[in-house]
């Protein structure tokens, strides 16, 4: 028996993009549904394992072997651990096909993973917005900077950015809190960088989505480093931190976890979608409801996931199919190449407290006069460190003297890891597999991604210039790796409904909605024209409020 | 997958762990290197293999941890009850392979000749198993089995330096500390700030 329920919006998924949607909507005065996938997770009273000692934890944080037999994806990287493992989505209730090897990591609950994320928060450039139209690639970008920039604003101001102003181009400063600072051995390596690169390598402070500053419910940073867990300050951005509190706070939020959609609802006579249909994740029930404005923030490749079901009895290939894009150019950033080494001379000094982010180093690579013979470039993420006692393992030793020695901070060292843009590529891309569903009877995504010879040539430079950088500002025993990738480890799944100029090229405009259907708009990963080097999440949050700014404008103007 | 590709993600593991996360959690994660062999074990009899760790078994084992890490100025690693640390580690994270090379091992070192021993002859045996399980390695191949050695040093430390004697004892422990001081005075013999979970 179907129920229909109406609302003024619709916002699908909780995260990053879909908090954004929600506060913004609710606080423009309309009465929003916010849908999630997932189970609730409330604020600080579900974060039960916040405040676990390491010993708490039978295997101490590490992965047993049935966790590893019931996560077959997530074992392959970090994201499978002991502490946070209800957090990830099960590869089995949620399963997909990789026609090649596609890492998707994902999280299915209120808050998604805006709770788990690294926090690294960036501003795009000009340099990004112009490149596909610079480079012939792809399609060009229907917005620039300017476009964005008060946007970005907007954001940092709510969310609480820390970070510090570099007057780098590539690099837009924003409104930041007081940075986290560099530690001795980072400070040192940097001021070495500056003499030796004249500033075009910098180490910067990581800019980061960790308060320095309260801001209003919200505390600053208490420097535990243990973001993932959830914080019970609430000193990092999160959905459940800074805009669900917001949203709710107007009174005019329905917050409905464990809600599928399963479809938008598409009306062909009015060329808008009327709403949407959602499965009880539970009770298996079907409710559709009805909105003039919905926003598909689900993550990049379940928004996309959600279009390609929707109006397929007029459009076989889903909503926003008619260009022929929907579903393809999928990106991430490559990641895993770089080098370490150790810093000597700073015997005497050490660091009190555990910062949650570390250093950043700015694309220098194909700007300002430099030329590669690939295109774009990275950016590198890093830190300084006494060692811990896990380099006891590697060393000979055993007694009384070796545990002594061991109990005590080990050498400086120093290592980063490169991010490089990815190229946007139509055959990289997502279809429905109608021969495999998921635990809900949907027909599950068949994901046929690879990096391609213009991310293999950047590679040599992620590894061989950190070393280069390194050994230049006199670290010592440096060593470079290259642990290699594939797509989907980097967490920073982007494209499949990219926004462009023209309907026949472009799913979304520049506004964010879909050419098919006015009225709905993907503000998350999915609609990405490029892929840049630094990481995608504030861009995400800006896009997002510009969209949700300009759709209720649209409203009230009657025009959607 | 192969081994190589495992190896190489369990180094990258541990640069990961050292540089971003300050040193927890995934040293004794042998499950990083043997997920491949994995699959193709028998599960049957791996549930056979499993928790067969006895009293005695992890008596034993407790002596060699606190032969590795023994008590100093600070309690050893009996204490934090390694040895059961590390059975259940073995049981409950470790494969086949690598379950039957910490068997071995632990018939290798002798268990009745062991218990019997004085600890200096006990810290002489291991001071020389320590240096083949160190030669062994570092001329070991991606695809060789671990030395059972190094497997007992690695939970060792894993199992101690994470206990609550471990970090607050033989360590630094503060579980909110409340403010980042990016560079204070270090005077040698200080111990070091254990992570938090």
């Amino acid at each position: 028996m179907m129920q229909s329920q109406s609302y003024d919006a619709i916002v699908v998924g909780s995260g990053i993009s879909g908090g954004w949607a929600a506060k913004e909507l609710t606080e423009k005065g309309l009465r929003v549904l916010l849908l999630e996938r997932g189970k609730n997770i409330e604020h600080v009273k579900d974060y039960v394992n916040a405040t676990k000692a390491p010993w708490d934890y039978p295997h101490r944080g590490g992965r047993t072997r049935a966790m590893e037999d019931a996560y077959p994806v997530l074992k392959r990287d970090y994201p499978l651990n002991e502490k946070n493992l209800d957090w990830w989505a099960s590869d089995q209730e949620s399963p997909y096909t990789e026609v090649k090897r596609f890492d998707w990591y994902r999280g299915y609950h209120v808050g998604g993973r805006s709770l788990m994320w690294g926090r690294q928060s960036y501003r795009w450039s000009d340099f990004d917005f112009k490149a596909n139209a610079q480079d012939g690639v792809a399609i060009d970008w229907p917005i620039r900077y300017a476009d964005l920039a008060p946007w970005y604003d907007y954001v940092e101001r709510h969310a609480g950015i820390a970070g510090s102003r570099e007057g780098m181009a590539q690099l837009p400063d924003g409104q930041f809190q007081p940075a986290m600072p560099l530690n001795c051995g980072e400070a040192m390596i940097a001021g070495r960088l500056r003499k030796q690169f004249g500033g075009r390598r910098r180490i910067i402070p990581g800019r980061t989505a960790n308060l320095t500053r309260a801001l209003p419910g919200r505390s600053p940073c208490q420097y535990r480093n243990a973001c993932w867990l959830g914080c019970p300050y609430g000193a990092y951005f999160s959905t459940q931190s800074s805009t669900l509190p917001a949203a709710v706070a107007t009174g005019r939020l329905t917050l409905k976890p464990f809600a599928i959609v399963t479809e938008v609802l598409y009306d062909r006579d009015k060329k808008r979608a009327t709403g949407v249909r959602v499965l009880d994740a539970v009770t298996e029930q079907t409710t559709d409801y009805s909105a003039p404005i919905i926003f598909l923030c689900a993550s990049t490749l379940n928004s996309t996931w959600l279009l390609l079901r929707s109006a397929t009895d007029v459009w076989p290939g889903g909503l926003g199919s008619s260009s022929g894009q929907l579903g393809h150019n999928l990106m991430d950033h490559h990641f895993r190449a770089g080098a370490s080494g150790k810093i000597e001379g700073l015997n005497g000094k050490y660091t009190y407290g555990r910062r949650p982010t570390g250093f950043y180093i700015p694309r220098y690579r194909n700007l300002f006069g430099d030329t590669r013979v690939y295109l774009r470039g990275f950016g590198y993420q890093g830190g300084a460190s006494r060692q811990g006692w896990s380099r006891a393992v590697a060393e000979l030793g055993v007694g009384g003297a070796f545990k002594d020695a061991m109990a005590q901070p080990g050498p400086w060292t120093i290592g980063a890891t490169a991010f490089g843009e990815m190229l946007p590529n139509h055959a990289n891309r997502i279809a429905i597999d109608p021969s495999k569903q998921d635990k809900w009877g949907l027909p599950v995504l068949a994901i046929d991604c690879a990096t391609g010879e213009n991310e293999r040539q950047m590679r040599r430079d992620m590894m061989n210039d950190m070393a280069e950088t390194l050994e230049a500002a006199g670290v010592k025993e440096v060593d470079t790796y290259d642990s290699g990738y594939f797509p989907g480890m980097g967490i920073h799944e982007m494209g499949t409904a990219r926004m462009g100029r023209d309907p026949k090229t472009s799913v979304l405009n520049a506004h964010n909605q879909v050419w098919d259907a006015p009225n709905v708009f993907v503000t998350d990963g999915s609609c990405m024209t490029s892929a840049s080097c630094v990481n995608p999440s504030l861009t995400y949050m800006a896009l997002t409020a510009r969209a949700a700014d300009f759709a209720v404008a649209e409203l009230k103007r009657h025009n959607l | 997958m192969s081994e190589n590709q495992n190896t190489i993600d369990r180094r990258e593991a541990i640069k990961r762990v050292t540089f971003l996360l300050g040193g927890v959690a995934l040293v004794g994660g042998s499950g990083l290197l043997t997920a491949c062999e994995r699959a193709q074990r028998d599960a049957a009899t791996a549930r056979e293999g499993a928790g067969t760790f006895t009293a005695r078994d992890i008596a034993f084992l407790d002596e060699v941890a606190e032969t590795i890490l023994p008590e100093t100025k600070t309690p050893g690693a009996k204490a934090a009850h390694v040895g059961a640390f590390m059975a259940l580690m073995v049981t409950d994270t470790y494969s086949d392979r690598d379950q039957g090379i910490f068997r071995d091992g632990m018939r290798q070192l002798d268990e009745a000749w062991f218990m019997a021993a004085a600890p200096q002859q006990r810290l002489a045996r291991l001071e020389q198993v320590d240096r083949e399980q160190k030669a062994y390695t570092d001329a070991r191949k991606d695809a060789d089995p671990p030395h059972y050695f190094r497997l007992m040093k690695e939970l060792t430390l894993l199992g101690y330096l994470t206990s609550e004697i471990g970090c607050t004892q033989a360590m630094r422990y503060r579980e909110t500390p409340g403010r980042f001081d990016p560079c204070v005075p270090y005077t040698p013999g200080e111990t070091a700030w254990a992570a938090h979970a």
